[in-house]
């Protein structure tokens, strides 16, 4: 990583006291690192969205169509009526405060905007000259201004310097929801083409290929095919992965990270163990090979085409029902928006495990269930031999990732499983768990390599509870159960507590695993060698 | 300057009603009925604007383990996953600032540790204020209606409780003047909080605390007729109003002060009222996977998604070379 | 209107608890009722002017009850000189010299309390004269 400025410096810069000129007249400054680059209009051709073209946030010329303020307004307007959350949120607030030091950014950068009430004022400011009576008549005055470039510069860096992670949703008395105001300004400014490649070109590749990557049908089963070979030499077992089987019980989606990327990678192995050691009638499809779904940080209607083919293929197979991987904004939108989106699912039976006989009642009408349902079921049944000793290399401690804990409410599964799978846990501080947990920094559509500044800010939060257990515990592994926080909490790691690594739940289960005619499973999925019994 | 302008506006509003007495008519008749008119209209009209927009996603907040295996035990209260428990976690909310109560501070120790503190304060006052608030209007249905409830005299001897004073001093007179004493000033020095403040956010706080220092004063110190002033109020509350002969001025000034709050609620951001029944990530269940939400405009994105035939089509070639089944053979 | 029945009903409630005065008042049949004080028909004259008494009385009666029973001190004091009233000291008394002339409580000062629904603790220890006994 070419940033330069030490972590301590970092830290010890961060000033949390406003400055003293008025937010409303402090134009926002594109400073390096602490922003992202535009989409690139092949990326938005392809998936025909409005205006294409080349351009980027640090120009002075945004290259806007002429009448984008006219468009904005008509989108914010529609908006309005169709979302009474919208609505509500910019009516209701009633700036007590409570959401200021509850986001991750503003604990990391200290810049006032990035208090949620702020955030959130950039756009009610503009609702309020044009939809509310006292806007109208006393402008300015009451908090109320005009939709200029300037504005519109300041929505776009702050709109993309939240991470929809909904931590200051749970403290606020209202329980109005940043992640849903950010949500809807990202799709408003969408209509006027400003939007972030990052965000962009990987919805487009998921359009076509199934997933963000890009990876067409054959990388798929490479990767496969590569992940097949790793696990038998660890294991010393072959396992079968079934790719596009039509007729199989379940069809298994997870985030497209999990066939490259590291540590991503071996959490993919543990699941092909585990499915393998159950006997699991499972596919896994090349079409529908993305659960994430960047489609849902920049418009719903996105959002709904991306997240389309998880049940067009399940129909297409003839599948039973759904597993999905570990991954965190995917299950935000599984939960609660497919079933909406896309369903009904009436192709589809409940679920019901195969090895256990439970009913999956609580997806009885979505059809899918988290993985780590599944798993936490099987274990509790004593379907599956697990050696927790086998993880003995690892002190664990746990990230809940922001969208299956805010917006879903897994807490306790990924637990149960990590305390039966290994021997040393450890809770981080209360405040930064649980439906308290903090982002990554890097969530919805943010981490990229040219907002690498703004990561490490947002990630601070996060990294300084993962210093307290390293210190505290000896802690040396983070576990989580999302794809952008294993693709971005071990660069924030290694700048802010170096020593600890990052690993997905199903890795350790795939460790802990007690397989059928196994080797002498001497290292663990990774390849590091495991402690022995006898060194104990 | 939010600050200035709202106290500027506080001023004006007070002094127009402190001379309200040259006119009992309108002040103490006009403009409360034309005040109730608008608070009661202007709340109605702007919970139907609120209603006219649909739901079109169950974006329940959950704060608590969801309900999946009955040997996991859930958090019934902070992730609701049916009617019933939903209708708690809102009574909570409304009754008890419950998410609220949940706040903490954040702070940066040894210039580079984050440390987070419990910090009850806010929630402490805000619940003293609207308790008290709650309780000071239930009480002055003892101007309101003819005959008085019942509950009247059981309040106001739960709120007199410590028998001190004459006339008995109230628990809640008190304790709104401590609370909005201390909501004022944490906008006024807490510079986080003042950064975000604006003239709306001062301006309701000044009123209310001009309401509850001039009903004070009228209960200990300024006495005026309470007869007269229940004949008025039980008279505009009948739809039989009786013109006052004259008005005290602190009690014009009063019910000024009244009437602005009235007219000023539904236009701001007191509408959180009635508000926070609305606010879906509260008062829905997290029961989305087992029961489908429906979005009444769902049809109308226009975009259509990548068929799996489609997909096909672009990769049949490597697809067949991989031995993956495919749907349509090669022409 | 989207979730018509349930926002029709909050309207319908929130309507009537912040009109429920309004309801009392006109089923209530009693907005005419007032209160209506018999004033003492052989006495013309109280220990303070009416208007004063009329707003202030308990802060009299309150420092009156301090002066008796913490200060055993009985009768009104002016510049330390006793007070006269119709002839005699005037004792600071509820019973003795405010209820001589307003001897009938449910008459007089039920009349203002009950209306305000005041309820003073005057008679948890004093004894109200006995009515009807004219």
């Amino acid at each position: 990583m070419a940033f330069k400025i030490k972590p301590e410096e970092l830290a010890s810069e961060i000033n949390h006291k406003p400055p003293k000129v008025n937010w409303i007249d402090n134009p926002v400054e594109f400073r390096k690192g602490t922003y992202n680059h535009a989409a690139v209009p092949d990326s938005i051709e392809y998936i025909n969205q409005p205006y294409p073209r080349k351009w980027q946030p640090y120009e002075e010329d945004w290259k806007l169509p002429q009448d984008w303020q006219k468009i904005v307004m008509e989108g914010l307007r529609e908006r309005i009526n169709k979302f009474r959350s919208l609505k509500l949120f910019m009516d209701i607030c009633v700036r007590c405060g409570a959401c200021a030091d509850k986001c991750h950014f503003f604990l990391g950068s200290g810049d006032p905007k990035n208090m949620p009430v702020l955030r959130a004022e950039l756009l009610r400011s503009v609702y309020r000259r044009d939809f509310t009576l006292a806007g109208k008549l006393m402008g300015k005055m009451v908090g109320a201004r005009e939709l200029t470039f300037p504005v519109l510069k300041e929505w776009f860096y702050y709109f993309y310097q939240c991470t929809q992670c909904r931590r200051c949703s749970v403290f606020c008395p209202y329980g109005i929801d940043t992640a849903e105001i950010t949500f809807i300004a990202r799709e408003i400014m969408n209509l006027i083409g400003v939007n972030i490649d990052w965000v962009m070109t990987p919805v487009k590749n998921s359009h076509r290929t199934g997933n963000h990557l890009g990876i067409q049908p054959h990388g798929v089963l490479d990767s496969i095919e590569f992940a097949i070979d790793d696990l038998e030499e660890r294991t010393g077992i072959r396992v079968e992965v079934p790719l596009n089987k039509k007729g199989a019980e379940i069809l298994f989606v997870t985030p497209s990270a999990d066939y490259f990327g590291e540590p991503h990678y071996f959490t993919l192995l543990g699941y092909f163990a585990l499915f393998h050691e159950i006997g699991l009638d499972y596919t896994m499809s090349t079409y529908a090979s993305e659960g994430g779904n960047f489609g849902s940080f920049v418009s719903h209607e996105l959002m709904k085409v991306l997240n389309a083919k998880i049940y067009a293929e399940a129909k297409r197979l003839k599948v039973k029902w759904i597993i999905g991987g570990e991954c965190g904004h995917m299950w935000r939108v599984l939960h609660q928006y497919m079933d909406t989106l896309n369903g009904p699912a009436d192709f589809l039976e409940v679920p019901v495990s195969p090895i256990t006989g439970t009913r999956f009642e609580n997806a009885k009408s979505t059809k899918m269930i988290h993985i780590a349902e599944f798993t936490a079921d099987l274990i509790r049944n004593n379907k599956i031999k697990l050696d927790p000793s086998r993880n003995d290399h690892w002190r664990a401690t746990y990230h809940d990732s922001c969208n299956p804990s805010r917006g879903m409410g897994l807490l306790e599964e990924p637990r149960y499983i990590i305390k039966n799978v290994m021997n040393h846990f450890t809770e981080m501080p209360d405040n930064t768990i649980r439906e308290q947990t903090f982002c990554c920094g890097s969530g919805a559509g943010l981490g990229t390599e040219e907002n690498f500044e703004m990561r490490l800010r947002g990630g601070f939060p996060r990294a300084n509870a993962v210093d307290f257990v390293h210190k505290q515990n000896d802690v040396n592994l983070l576990l989580c159960m999302c794809a952008i926080d294993k693709a971005t909490l071990p660069p924030l790691l290694e700048y802010w507590v170096p020593g600890v690594e990052v690993a997905g739940v199903h890795e350790m289960v795939g460790n802990a695993l007690i397989m059928k005619g196994e080797n002498d499973r001497s290292t663990d999925l990774r390849g590091n060698p495991t402690i022995k019994k006898e060194e104990i | 300057m939010g600050l200035f302008f709202s106290i500027v506006a506080f001023f004006i509003v007070a002094l127009i009603g402190y001379l309200g007495y040259f006119s009992p008519m309108i002040f103490g008749v006009v403009i409360p009925y034309l005040a109730l008119a608008i608070f009661l209209l202007g709340i109605v009209v702007r919970i139907i604007k609120w209603a006219k927009s649909p739901v079109p996603f169950r974006i329940t907040t959950t704060a608590g383990q969801q309900k999946t295996m009955p040997w996991i035990r859930r958090n019934r209260f902070d992730n609701p996953s049916n009617a019933w428990e939903t209708i708690v976690r809102m009574l909570l909310e409304i009754l008890f600032f419950r998410s609220l109560f949940r706040n903490t501070k954040a702070s940066i120790k040894d210039g580079k540790k984050l440390v987070y503190g419990s910090e009850k304060w806010l929630w402490l006052f805000a619940i003293l204020f609207h308790w008290s608030f709650l309780i000071i209007v239930l009480r002055h249905f003892r101007f309101f209606s003819q005959p008085t409830p019942n509950f009247v005299s059981l309040l106001q001897s739960i709120d007199g409780f410590f028998q001190v004073g004459v006339p008995i001093i109230y628990i809640t007179n008190v304790a709104i003047v401590v609370a909005l004493t201390y909501l004022f000033l944490r906008r006024v020095i807490n510079q986080k909080i003042k950064y975000i403040s604006l003239s709306s956010d001062y301006f309701p706080l000044l009123l209310i605390f001009g309401i509850a220092i001039t009903g004070i004063l009228m209960r200990y110190f300024f006495k005026v007729d309470l007869v007269q002033i229940k004949e008025l109020a039980v008279g505009i509350l009948s739809f039989n109003p009786v013109i006052p002969e004259a008005l005290h001025p602190l009690f014009s000034l009063h019910l000024f002060l009244v009437s602005v709050l009235l007219i000023y609620f539904p236009m701001s951001k007191l509408v959180h009222m009635p508000g926070i029944f609305f606010s879906p990530t509260r008062n829905l269940a997290n029961d989305n996977r087992e029961k489908r939400h429906i979005n009444p405009w769902n049809n109308e994105f226009k975009m259509h998604y990548h068929t799996y035939e489609e997909y096909e089509d672009e990769f049949r070639e490597v697809m067949k070379n991989v031995n993956l089944p495919l749907e349509k053979e090669e022409k | 209107m989207y979730d018509a029945p349930k926002v029709i009903l909050g309207i319908i409630v929130f309507l009537l608890l912040f009109t429920s005065p309004l309801w009392i008042n006109i089923f209530g049949g009693q907005t005419s009722v007032k209160p209506n004080i018999q004033l003492p028909k052989d006495a013309n004259e109280c220990v303070y002017p009416t208007e004063y008494m009329k707003n202030y009385h308990m802060d009299l009666l309150n420092d009156w009850r301090d002066k008796v029973v913490r200060d055993n001190q009985r009768f009104l004091l002016k510049n330390g000189n006793f007070v006269d009233f119709r002839g005699k000291k005037m004792e600071m008394s509820l019973s003795h010299t405010c209820m001589k002339c307003h001897n009938n409580k449910s008459q007089f000062c039920d009349q203002c309390h009950n209306y305000l629904s005041v309820n003073p603790y005057c008679w948890d220890c004093h004894v109200a004269p006995k009515e009807g006994m004219k």
